[in-house]
């Protein structure tokens, strides 16, 4: 297996339609327009020596090495910057260009050290290879006098030379191997968006600085390592690399963090992972990354891992190692005692979603068939929930109308309650970088992300409206542009039934969903509103973007709702550049509802009640299907609690953690007599299991997962799973000790399933997959290459369907005990409860959660940047240090919940939203007050978990 | 109302339910309101949800009280009430997804 070839075509691609051809050596080519010269070359298969091209950043001309020589013009012109034309004659080699380059590359070795054997580069290094490709034998200026390369200069110290930064956990800087190309300053700003590289100094003074003369760590650097991808020489290095050495394999597979999904080569040197680089070809993130996809995969050998499967029979005792067929035979009789005890009902699981679809499949096909109930849910109950209500409900399907791609035929986005510079960092690159070509930006949020403004980029309205009124806001946007005739009638009489956009219109138009009428409920000045109302509905492609700020509320269905229609009422729905884009929280959330996680869904988001569709699933798996719903989360904890629901195996998700109400999740976990965790770490919910079973993670196992966009992404294995199974693996051994006889050898099989069940992935097998490299669902007859843009000839329930949204405050209000909200999200190094991140060195950038607080806020209660707060709600209180800004208004307080230690759940409540009980996250009324530490709650709990995490015959975890 | 207990919880939610549908063109309360319940709540639920009903004082939105007419008892033959050309039953058509 040899590492994945890609080619670099030094410039990138034109997107013109015009084609121009040349002769380039001799041979012609015919190109788009606006291509350059190097770029055609390669096209032709002749490689023009270069260093300062690269073709994820814009040419830029600087390294003097890619000249060429042209019939008829003057000069040796760079071969990167000048364009093609039509009939030109080009000659990449000439006697005089060799004198030129070698000429070149005599001055740049002159000021480069010569460890060639030794360096981290070795074998990856384009300065090497353009001395070997230049034929540089010899450096006729030799190595003394001015240099960047030595510490000392005969005995003297050398003011130009500076020492390695190591400062950020990932890679290195050393400024001796720089040639100045600008490459990765280039990259930080054209790719990343983040601009946080320049080139300080002139002349030979140039040096790549991080910010103002800073280390990378102290800088604005992001870590995405755009960068380090884009160094040609060895400045730039992976650490990995140079601890392991160059990689001699690589295997294209699919990150297991956010629900961008973006493809990466992992780049392997037998078994041993030696780094994760951005696939070029992958559709979701074109060659991005960010520092957890690219970086944070060091959990996967953690030394907190568990590998061996253990039981206990109280979860006050200390856990007990045994076999993997002693774990599967106490489960499975455990689970059969109850259900003979307790009824059928009495047990359930959920899916995860960070396993892969076939992974999510088996666990609910695990619980219909073999438990006999639907006592099946997903984590994304608590977070999209109201997503597939609500596009469901107006589209007909409830997934995200667009590709990612889409973005670069925008004009203009809204984004409302979603912080992707942090939650989707590579979509926000793409976004940033349409948005500097001049996209317009509206950002609908309580708190003033990156995106509202940060280098380059400045929204055109910020609506920083008060936690819990987004129906609010959306529908006096929706006012604005029924009142003012901003809709686009022709789109609405064609695709939406008109009667029902006329009860809609007449509904919005009403003064009391006016700007000037929710101005003192919304907080946000009404001219605002209408500026951003006017902006979207009259400038060109728009498309709205949303987060969990849309749907952890409980109104969360509605301001689905709310969006859709707006979209409809704007004709931005069915092609490029436009659409209702739900940016998806974990890598295969979309995937995991896609295949049958919910209570209420068979695989394809079909009912239970549905006969046709249960009859195919009780054909083919041999069993009866209960047509009743079954139990989602929030309710098996209330069952829990009342006694009827006593057993449940939970595979990949932490819900003590990441639900709210942490004291509810604990008292119903701690009723049930046989609770299952099968994940990589004793994660906070273990502490409340019996019997845990060890999990995989993304690199030691095959399947798929489907990103927001419903992309398809082949998930490949690269290393034999430590804990002895991959996670379809363990669940078809639990299935089979239960009796189940299941015979998958290859997740392939399970694929082929679930095309042969579900319409929408009629098409999908691991070989189309192989061949497509990734197709977006529905891919069936009627779209064999898969469905990039939704609805494109009309709405999938036939006409789109306009819906009354009215405005309901949430029940959780502020008060004289509780008079601040508290909004909650997320940040860029930590990824969800930080299970994964924060088993790796991304800890450097965020090692706990703070709670920030306007400066008004806290000088009123006489707390200080950086001080103890005790944060108190009607459901709990922890402890956390404060943050002093203005990024929230006054009134508002916003944390991460990344941290167990912090706990932000505890104080969150059980309020949800009306149509899914997706909780209510974003709006939590609280008090705080200056504290001395932890409360006694985190330090109860702590100690619990402590006891709880004990291993018979080992040393007690030094967590 | 206590929203302490499972009970409490469950007059909220339906309470909750009723207020969306307060808000559409009369002839899709009540049975959007039956609709989703039937379609989201699992037996038990609607178990508990019935005894509250005949208990009389538990607190439910007129609305809710109206739409408990339609709603299926559970242990009776399935299929979610087929009394509207409610929104939600473009969610039950098969293969909606494609």
């Amino acid at each position: 297996m040899p590492l994945v070839p890609e080619i670099d075509f030094g410039t990138p691609a034109s997107r013109s339609e015009k084609m121009v051809t040349l002769t380039i050596d001799g041979n012609e080519i015919t190109v788009p327009e606006g291509t350059s010269i190097m770029r055609a070359s390669m096209e032709a298969g002749i490689q023009v020596p270069k260093l300062c091209a690269t073709d994820m950043v814009d040419a830029f001309g600087s390294c003097r090495l890619c000249l060429v020589e042209i019939d008829g013009r003057n000069g040796t012109p760079a071969s990167c910057t000048t364009p093609v034309a039509p009939g030109i004659t080009v000659h990449t080699q000439t006697s005089r260009l060799k004198d030129i380059r070698k000429g070149v590359m005599e001055l740049y070795i002159s000021d480069h050290p010569l460890d060639c054997l030794t360096c981290a580069a070795n074998g990856d290094c384009e300065l090497q290879d353009m001395a070997g490709a230049v034929g540089l034998r010899d450096v006729r200026y030799g190595y003394e006098g001015d240099n960047h390369v030595k510490a000392r200069n005969n005995g003297d110290i050398n003011a130009k030379w500076m020492p390695k930064d190591e400062s950020n956990p990932y890679f290195t800087y050393d400024p001796a191997k720089c040639i100045v190309c600008s490459r990765c300053v280039r990259a930080c700003e054209e790719v990343q968006g983040t601009f946080a590289l320049t080139i300080e100094g002139r002349g030979f003074d140039s040096r790549v600085s991080p910010g103002m003369h800073e280390d990378f760590l102290s800088s604005e650097c992001v870590s995405c390592g755009a960068c380090v991808q884009a160094c040609p020489t060895a400045t730039l290095t992976e650490k990995s690399v140079i601890s392991i050495g160059q990689p001699e394999h690589s295997v294209v597979t699919t990150c297991a963090y956010c629900g961008v999904g973006c493809s990466f080569k992992a780049e392997m040197r037998g078994e041993e992972l030696v780094r994760m680089v951005p696939w070029k070809d992958g559709q979701a993130n074109r060659g991005h990354s960010c520092v957890k996809g690219r970086f944070a995969y060091g959990y996967s050998t953690h030394k907190e891992r568990i590998l061996n499967p253990m039981i206990r029979e109280k979860v006050s005792d200390p856990w007990r190692e045994v076999s993997w067929e002693e774990a599967l035979a106490h489960t499975a009789s455990e689970f059969r005692r109850i259900q003979y005890q307790y009824g059928r009902e009495s047990i359930g699981g959920i899916t995860s979603s960070r396993c892969t679809n076939e992974e999510t499949y088996l666990v609910q096909k695990l619980i219909r068939s073999g438990f006999g109930n639907n006592n099946v849910d997903t984590c994304a109950r608590v977070c999209h929930s109201p997503t597939g209500y609500g596009l469901g409900a107006t589209f007909g399907t409830s997934a995200g109308t667009q590709n990612f791609d889409s973005v670069e035929q925008t004009d203009v986005v809204i984004v409302i309650g979603a912080n992707p510079t942090d939650g989707h960092p590579v979509f926000a690159s793409r976004l940033k970088k349409r948005l500097r070509q001049g996209a317009k930006l509206i950002v609908i949020d309580p708190r003033r992300t990156d995106m509202v403004s940060s280098p380059h980029i400045k929204a055109s309205h910020h609506l920083p409206l008060r936690p819990g009124t987004n129906v609010a806001i959306v529908t006096a946007l929706a006012h604005v542009i029924v009142t003012e005739g901003l809709f686009d009638e022709k789109f609405i009489r064609e695709r939406c039934d008109w009667s029902e956009f006329e009860d809609w219109a007449g509904f919005v138009a009403e003064e009391r969903h006016s700007p000037e009428a929710i101005e003192t409920l919304t907080g946000v000045p009404a001219e605002e509103v209408r500026g951003a109302a006017r902006l979207f509905a009259t400038g060109g492609n728009g498309a709205i973007y949303y987060g969990l700020g849309v749907t952890e509320h409980s109104q969360g269905s509605t301001t689905v709702i709310g969006i859709a229609n707006l979209a409809m009422a704007t004709g931005n729905i069915g092609r490029p550049g436009v659409g209702v884009n739900p940016l998806r929280g974990q890598n295969n959330v979309q995937g995991s509802c896609d295949m049958g996680s919910f209570p209420h869904e068979l695989p394809g988001y079909r009912h239970v009640s549905d006969d046709a569709t249960r009859d195919i699933f009780e054909k083919l798996w041999g069993v009866k299907i209960s047509n009743e719903p079954g139990l989602r989360i929030p309710n098996m904890l209330d069952a829990a609690v009342d006694g009827s629901f006593k057993g449940i195996y939970i595979q990949g998700e932490d819900i003590l953690q990441s639900d709210p109400d942490t004291k509810h999740v604990s008292a119903g976990l701690a009723a049930m007599e046989c609770v299952v965790v099968q994940d990589l770490f004793l994660n906070e919910t273990a502490n409340y299991a019996h019997v845990f079973l060890p999990g995989s993670t993304f690199l030691e196992k095959d399947g798929t997962f489907t990103n927001a966009e419903r992309r398809i992404n082949r998930v490949r294995k690269v290393m034999t799973p430590r804990n002895g199974y991959a996670d379809w693996e363990v669940t078809q051994n639990l299935a089979n000790a239960m009796g189940l006889n299941w015979t998958y050898t290859h997740p392939s099989e399970v694929m082929d399933e679930i095309a042969a069940t579900t319409p929408s992935f009629a098409m999908v097998s691991y070989e189309y997959l192989e061949k497509m490299g990734s197709v977006q669902w529905p891919c069936n007859e009627k779209a064999p290459l898969g469905s990039p843009i939704m609805h494109v000839n009309g709405f999938v329930r036939g006409k789109g369907k306009f819906i009354r949204t009215e405005y309901v405050a949430t029940d959780e209000k502020t008060g004289p005990r509780f008079p601040l909200l508290l909004t909650t999200g997320r940040i860029l190094s930590q990824y969800n409860v930080g299970a994964q991140t924060r088993r790796t060195d991304n800890v450097v950038w965020h090692e706990e959660d703070r709670l920030e607080i306007h400066p008004h806020d806290a000088e009123l209660r006489g707390v200080r940047d950086g001080d103890w707060v005790k944060l108190q709600s009607r459901a709990g209180d922890t402890t956390l240090r404060a943050l002093i800004t203005d990024r929230v208004a006054p009134g508002v307080v916003y944390t991460t919940f990344h941290h167990p230690t912090t706990q932000a759940n505890v104080i969150t409540t059980d309020f949800s939203d009306w149509a899914t009980n997706c909780p209510e996250y974003k709006v939590t009324a609280v008090q705080i007050s200056p504290s001395n530490g932890p409360s006694q709650w985190q330090v109860d709990y702590d100690e619990q978990a402590r006891q709880s995490r004990r291993i018979a015959g080992k040393l007690e975890a030094a967590e | 109302m206590s929203l302490d207990n499972t009970n409490g919880k469950l007059v909220r939610m339906a309470n909750q339910i009723a207020t969306f549908f307060k808000s559409q063109p009369e002839a899709e309360r009540v049975p959007g309101i039956a609709t989703h319940i039937n379609k989201f709540w699992e037996p038990r639920m609607r178990k508990a949800f019935f005894e509250l009903i005949e208990q009389g004082d538990a607190g439910f939105d007129p609305l809710v009280i109206a739409a408990s007419a339609i709603i299926k008892r559970p242990g009776s033959p399935a299929k979610p009430s087929e009394a509207s050309e409610h929104i939600d039953q473009t969610m039950l058509e098969a293969g909606f997804s494609d």
